[in-house]
């Protein structure tokens, strides 16, 4: 597919008021591949957005639309570039088109009539759809799954039809670039599936430039093709999701504990305190993990052990825990480990042990769960 | 095919009420009576006189005027998306009626009787300034439910002025005033008529060619920028034609409430859509017809004393406003 649609900014300031709130911005994005802001409340991310759309007018630096690639043969492959100030506001609605948060005022209007906005400006003086126009605005409803809802009132459908038909809109506006500004809240799992499961689409099949904010970070992950990360004065840092999402940056981003976040799973984790454990939970593979939240909610504190490294509820077992006793991946447990969790259970007041098999390299956990029976610890584990 | 209905529906009754406002009165007339001078065939005599020089102009006041009342309050609450906008509401009237008693005191204390031209051109500045203020509040402050509160207050910040200029003023002519600010078509000519005329349609027809940018604007002032809107000029072309329109109704007929607020809301009803390409001449049609009857009844229902236009149309607009509000309340939740 050929890319000729692109969107950049450089030196771009933002804010409200003439207060410059984000300065210095440089953001790239070109068609069919999803740029996405990511950051805290308040970092910024709907001010550039906005910048963007022109609701906010900007504080300097410009915003670029992409003219010419350099991809035919009289370019010479240079490309060419075009200053937003320089165009009408006719010019740019055909280039940029956005579906923000706040909800368009749809007073007596059917899904249909409001996709049908969306062909503004391609439609004449008086603002009378032609046919072809209402082709177009039936194929973008086709497009985004919406026709079922296309004579219902806008005010009647659920959030995630509403954002559907906002999209169709958007679609139908044919635009080189999409804004979309938290495209994905107050939405159930199916529609926010759904949803990004579109803009990939469109990014793809339609090569648009996509620019969008979201809160999710797991799935901001999975959907971006270059994640830009905003902490509240500028634009911190930006690169593909695997750079962006790779040790703790992050987790400092929102200003979270890094334990209490896990950038490849998205996971999240409530943080216990790290008093003197009073009970010991001997884990693996998951079971142990509904014993974690449940000591948790009850703030009673409590080690963990002996957990192999890459367990997968090792996460949740640093989060909670106050101790986690751990072993090397795929190496049967060594002295030492065992020495430490029994040293542990002397400490504890009592034992619980969901786990009910025990493998080869697993044999310390097994002596462990015997060890705490003899001391008339372990707690029976209901069956 | 409800929008064709609606329009057919409102034509007839457009017609039947001019008729039935032609033929009633303290002075009945005859259908052949009414025929001839029509025609042209009688230019002399009571009925002519009764029919061309008072009931005529007086109709296609009411007519233009009552359309423009209702073209406005549509402006208006598109502007400030708010359902009870209108330029009663806003305090325009009673700007007017303020700049109307200054200057009549005023002029009044030099021993000069106002002609009614000079009543109109201070009502005009009057609604004019009232507007302007309302404007420069809406800079200042976005949300339009404040604007609203901001234009009520204007508006009894001004009776207040007024009614003090009344009570001090000790001219018995000041009953003038009293009378204009009643609200009423009485004492039109044909002078008067053919000014309003030019005026209400000429500003109509550039709120029509305006209805496709509007269109975006009620979606929100950030979509239709999206899509291209001169959001700023829109907002001040608006903001003008809905000013001129009810200065032009002010001046010449004085305050009348009601009209502005319920006509909308009673189109968007019958049409079932809120499109301004529909509803600008759905308002203009339905303005007249209202206003039209209101007049007739006005008129008619305590002949030969004539009640003021406002008190019949706060008695039949009024309960429509409540009903829409709580229709709508219900239509959300």
């Amino acid at each position: 597919m050929e890319i000729k649609n692109g969107l950049k900014t450089e030196q771009l300031s933002v804010g409200y008021e003439k207060k410059v709130l984000l300065s210095g911005v440089e953001l790239e994005v070109r068609g069919g591949s999803v740029l996405t802001l990511i950051g805290p409340n308040g970092s910024g991310k709907s001010t550039i957005l906005k910048t963007l759309t022109r609701q906010l007018e900007s504080l300097g630096g410009r915003i670029l639309f992409l003219e010419k690639d350099g991809s035919a043969q009289t370019d010479a492959g240079k490309e060419t570039w075009r200053s937003m100030e320089e165009m009408t506001g006719a010019e740019i609605a055909k280039k940029l088109a956005m579906v923000m948060t706040q909800r368009p005022a749809a007073e007596l209007m059917t899904c249909r009539e409001m996709v049908a906005t969306g062909r503004y400006p391609y439609v004449g003086m008086l603002g009378i759809l032609g046919k072809e126009d209402w082709q177009k605005v039936d194929e973008a409803m086709h497009i985004m799954n919406a026709e079922e809802v296309a004579d219902q009132s806008f005010y009647a459908i659920s959030d995630g039809q509403r954002q559907r038909v906002m999209l169709a809109r958007a679609l139908c506006q044919e635009p080189k670039v999409l804004v979309l500004d938290e495209p994905t809240s107050y939405l159930d799992l199916r529609h926010k599936l759904d949803i990004l499961e579109s803009i990939r689409r469109l990014a793809k099949e339609k090569g648009i430039a996509v620019i969008t904010s979201l809160h999710e970070l797991d799935l901001a992950m999975k959907v971006s093709d270059w994640i830009a990360c905003v902490d509240g004065d500028r634009v911190a840092r930006q690169g593909t999701p695997e750079e962006i999402f790779s040790g703790d940056y992050v987790q400092k981003l929102y200003g979270v504990d890094p334990e209490c976040f896990n950038p490849m799973t998205g996971a999240l984790y409530l943080k216990a305190g790290k008093a003197q454990p009073k009970i010991f939970v001997i884990g693996g593979g998951g079971v142990g993990i509904p014993t974690y939240y449940k000591l948790l909610r009850e703030g009673i504190p409590f080690a963990a052990g002996i957990l192999f490294e890459n367990d997968l509820e090792m996460d949740a077992a640093r989060a909670c825990a106050s101790q986690v006793v751990s072993a090397e991946a795929f190496t049967p447990i060594d002295a030492k480990a065992l020495e430490r969790a029994r040293k542990l259970i002397d400490e504890c007041e009592t034992v619980i042990c969901p786990l009910k098999t025990f493998g080869p390299l697993n044999e310390a956990n097994k002596a462990l769960k015997e060890y705490a029976k003899n001391c008339g610890k372990l707690e029976n584990v209901v069956e | 095919m409800r929008r064709i209905i609606f329009f057919v529906a409102a034509a007839v009754a457009l017609a039947v009420l001019i008729l039935w406002n032609m033929w009633s009165g303290s002075h009945s007339m005859t259908g052949r009576e009414i025929w001839q001078v029509l025609t042209g065939q009688v230019t002399e005599g009571a009925g002519y006189q009764i029919l061309w020089n008072v009931r005529l102009p007086r109709i296609c006041a009411a007519f233009f005027l009552g359309g423009a009342l209702a073209v406005s309050g549509f402006l208006l609450q598109t502007f400030f998306g708010n359902p009870i906008a209108g330029p009663y509401v806003l305090g325009i009237s009673s700007g007017a009626k303020l700049v109307v008693a200054l200057t009549m005191i005023f002029f009044l204390g030099k021993g000069i009787h106002l002609k009614s031209y000079g009543l109109m051109a201070a009502a005009f500045v009057g609604s004019l300034m009232a507007m302007g203020f309302v404007l420069l509040v809406s800079l200042r402050v976005q949300k339009a439910s404040l604007l609203i509160v901001c234009g009520i207050m204007i508006g009894y910040v001004c009776s207040a002025v007024t009614d003090l200029l009344v009570t001090f003023a000790d001219d018995s002519n000041i009953v003038n005033l009293h009378n204009w600010s009643m609200g009423s078509f009485s004492g039109m000519q044909w002078a008067n008529v053919g000014f309003m005329a030019w005026m209400v349609i000429l500003t109509c027809v550039i709120t029509f060619l305006l209805s496709k940018p509007m269109g975006a604007y009620q979606l929100g002032e950030a979509y239709a920028r999206n899509v291209g809107v001169n959001v700023k000029a829109l907002r001040i072309a608006m903001i003008l034609l809905s000013s001129l329109l009810s200065a032009c109704v002010t001046a010449f007929a004085g305050p009348i409430s009601f009209v502005g607020i319920a006509v909308p809301h009673l189109v968007k009803l019958c049409t079932k859509t809120a499109k301004p390409l529909i509803l600008i001449p759905g308002c203009f049609l339905g303005g007249a017809v209202v206003t039209l009857f209101c007049d007739g009844i006005a008129r008619c229902a305590f002949a030969p004393t004539e009640v003021s236009i406002s008190s019949v149309t706060a008695v039949f607009l009024a309960p429509v406003v409540i009903v829409m509000m709580l229709r709508k309340k219900e239509a959300k939740s």
